[in-house]
């Protein structure tokens, strides 16, 4: 089954290398991954959706896997709490204009738009969760997809609930902050 | 007060305690080279890269410290690339420092240009390009941190050749951020109590001792729990050492070429106390029928050992000294008289197949020589060994009282680790006297760094076992491949020769009366010394728990 996984990142050159070389030498399967900036200036966030065939069990160990690399801060698995999930795909119909208005109201019914028109075809932006872009893939595939991009999911967990956090972490203080001397200073 | 990149690499090297470094000079690490005359630094000129990283990894596991090896870019820093994923798999800590083509160069496969941080990123425990001069301070501070805390390993820092000459104020971090480092030191509370019930009703309890245990200076809290809950322990290859063979506690080493009966106990145990170990698959045989009646508590530093091949019942995820101090009060004594007879049942039993019960036949055997260096060491001498028979034969039968004595390439199985780390081992223990045991196959692959060791006059005695067979390959094509030898033949130099060409002593031994005396002399020089053991071609290591079967399935060694 696929989970998802929240990973707060230092940002630094580098870093998705880490994390996409981690998961092929330890022959996890990458769904999706999505990187961006988040509220502070150095840490990226990443949102990783997994193909676990064992379950918790594969979870626990890219999780532990994961805070391995220096670099990631934090890790959540956010498969089984409330959250919301988006995905955007950018999607190029082959359309003339006596289909035009078809292919508009297909969009409305998704609550997708129309970011550009030109002769031949059009680019629908659709917003939303996994499922939902798919329906409005397959109900635009008869007219003629010429070309597709999607951002991969980018996921974030209701209200002030954080995910499931199956590994320990020595964090001393607030996790963001950790000076270190010596191994004495790690004890909590 | 402005320094160069190079010398403020130096300053922060120094205040790690560095003083010994093995390494090979080169166009993109000249300036490290040249800042370096005006430090407090022994540099060892190594013959190859890879020596100085086994050399560096040598001094490391001997002296408990991080090492440190250097290399220029490009094949320099590939040469180095044997002794990082050595050091890696064994968790020893050793800061690596390459050279890298000036930072505008990068990209544009300048000469001796190669991508090392790429090439090495899953064979360190972490790695660095460094292109400016402002950053080194805070990398070395970051590198000796990460590669000595947690769970040990190597850590690269790649300098561009700009980096070293470019000035900078030069102000010495004194504390490391790094926001997603964080080993944890004490397990959970709860789940120490759950250990805790589980060590009480446990009626067949064995402790497996790993590495982990010497990472972790853990050897005397061990000794405490075992005997408080008078529990028998068996070592992994690695572990060998942290606990005193000589004990009545002690069952030796586990796994493929493992005693019988710590194969046998394990199998029968009803709870595995796993210590700073991972249940390789050289010591578990199938997983399918590991220990199967076994309640499995497991303490290890690293999150992502825990289930990794072995689900187990209660995981301490924390530092094993810090576990183990905060459990040994929280259980009480016990005594396991009934098992623990069953277990020397066992031991009797296989005993009876000793190759050390033979009559002289004249031949050579490496298990013999092993004891009998044993013997005229008094057990107490620093062993290193390459891989193969050799390796296992001084396993079972150089058996050590003390840690941090016992360096062999466990993990990844490195050939050609035996001279080299014994060489960097003298410089953490000039005092302590040193055995390299060699193979004929794996001591041709780093015999060059005889010429480093003469040039050091460091006080290594290597003895090469010489069988004219890549005696392991050769076993396992003899017991798995209907003995169709393939490739296994080796033609070797005259040994002797080859060492007083290097300016090393030697002597060359056939003959069972001539061991002592040997072993006498080489004894009696200071400075490195060569014997070659002509060895009995075609003998096996035993017990043998072939690969994928199960562990107490063992091929024993046949009556003579």
């Amino acid at each position: 089954m696929l989970y998802t996984f929240i990973a707060l990142v230092e940002n630094k050159p580098g870093v998705l290398n880490r994390v996409a070389s981690l998961f092929r030498r330890r022959n996890f399967n990458i769904e999706s991954l999505a990187v961006g900036r988040t509220e502070k200036a150095d840490i990226s966030r990443m949102t990783v959706v997994v193909d676990c065939p064992n379950g918790d069990l594969d979870a626990h160990k890219i999780e532990a896997n994961l805070y391995k690399l220096v670099n990631v801060i934090d890790v959540q698995d956010v498969t089984h709490q409330p959250s919301v999930t988006r995905d955007l795909a950018l999607i190029k119909v082959m359309v003339g204009p006596e289909k035009r208005a078809e292919v508009n109201s297909l969009a409305e019914i998704f609550r997708a738009r129309i970011v550009d028109v030109a002769v031949d075809s059009v680019i629908v932006e659709i917003t939303g969760t996994e499922d939902k872009i798919e329906g409005m893939i397959e109900l635009l595939r008869p007219t003629g997809i010429v070309e597709m991009v999607r951002t991969g999911q980018v996921s974030m967990t209701r209200g002030v609930n954080d995910g499931v956090r199956r590994v320990q972490q020595g964090a001393v203080g607030n996790r963001y902050e950790n000076e270190y001397e010596d191994m004495a200073e790690m004890a909590p | 007060m402005k320094k160069t990149g190079a010398e403020i690499m130096w300053e922060c090297v120094v205040r790690e305690g560095v003083e010994v470094v093995f390494g090979y000079p080169g166009g993109a690490n000249m300036p490290i080279y040249d800042a370096m005359l005006s430090y407090p630094i022994h540099h060892v000129l190594v013959r190859h890269e890879q020596g100085g990283a086994h050399m560096a990894d040598g001094y490391a596991r001997a002296s408990g410290k991080v090492g440190m090896a250097m290399g220029t870019s490009g094949p320099g820093a590939t040469n180095l690339v044997t002794g990082i994923a050595t050091a890696m798999m064994d968790s020893v800590p050793v800061v690596f420092i390459t050279g890298q083509v000036a930072a505008h160069l990068i990209g544009g496969d300048a000469f001796q240009e190669v991508d090392v941080t790429g090439i090495t990123l899953p064979i360190t425990k972490h790695n660095y390009l460094v292109t400016r001069a402002d950053q080194i301070a805070e990398v070395v501070r970051e590198a000796f941190y990460i590669a000595r805390s947690g769970r040990p390993g190597p850590v690269l820092i790649d300098i561009c050749k700009n980096a070293q000459v470019e000035q900078c104020e030069f102000i010495y971090p004194e504390t490391v951020k790094l926001p997603g480092y964080q080993p944890v030191a004490h397990a959970p509370k709860d789940s120490l109590e759950h250990a805790v019930k589980l060590i009480e009703k446990a009626q067949r309890p064995i402790i497996l001792c790993g590495h982990g245990v010497l990472a972790s200076k853990a050897e005397e809290i061990l000794m405490n729990f075992a005997v408080k809950t008078q529990t028998p322990v068996a070592s992994t290859l690695l572990g060998l050492g942290a606990f005193p063979a000589s004990h009545s506690l002690s069952l030796g080493m586990m796994g493929m070429h493992g005693e019988v009966h710590t194969n046998m106990a394990i199998q029968n145990s009803d709870l595995i106390l796993a210590f700073g170990m991972r249940f390789d698959d050289r010591v578990t045989g199938t997983l399918k029928t590991y220990a199967p009646r076994a309640k499995k508590i497991h303490i290890e530093i690293d999150p992502s050992e825990v289930h990794k091949n072995v689900a187990v019942d209660v995981p301490l995820v924390g530092d094993l000294k810090t576990v183990l101090t905060d459990l040994v009060p929280m259980v009480d004594e016990y005594d396991h008289d009934e098992w623990l007879k069953e277990i020397s049942d066992w031991k009797a039993e296989a005993d009876t197949r000793s190759i050390m019960n033979w009559p002289d036949d004249d031949k050579l055997y490496v298990p013999h020589l092993i004891a009998d260096i044993w013997k005229a060491t008094g057990g107490g001498a620093i062993m290193t060994t390459d891989v193969g028979q050799h390796q296992m034969w001084t396993a079972q039968y150089y058996a050590l009282d003390k840690p941090n004595r016992w360096l062999t390439s466990g993990g990844a199985g490195t050939m050609g680790f035996g001279l080299p780390s014994a060489i960097g081992a003298w410089f953490a223990a000039k005092d302590q006297e040193i055995w390299a045991i060699a193979g004929d196959g794996g001591f041709q692959m780093t015999a060059a760094e005889l010429t480093t060791a003469v040039q050091e006059n460091a006080n290594v005695k290597v003895a090469i076992m010489n069988n004219s067979f890549l005696g392991m390959v050769r076993q396992w094509q003899e017991f798995f491949f209907e003995k169709r030898y393939s490739a296994v033949n080796m033609l070797s130099p005259d040994f002797v020769k080859l060492a007083e060409a290097h300016g090393v002593p030697a002597r060359r031994v056939t003959k069972r009366e001539e061991v002592d005396e040997a072993i006498a002399w080489a004894r009696s020089i200071t400075g490195p010394t060569v014997i070659e053991f002509r060895v009995e071609q075609e003998d096996a290591v035993y017990p043998m728990v072939p690969a994928g079967a199960a562990l107490d399935h063992m091929i024993q060694r046949p009556l003579k």
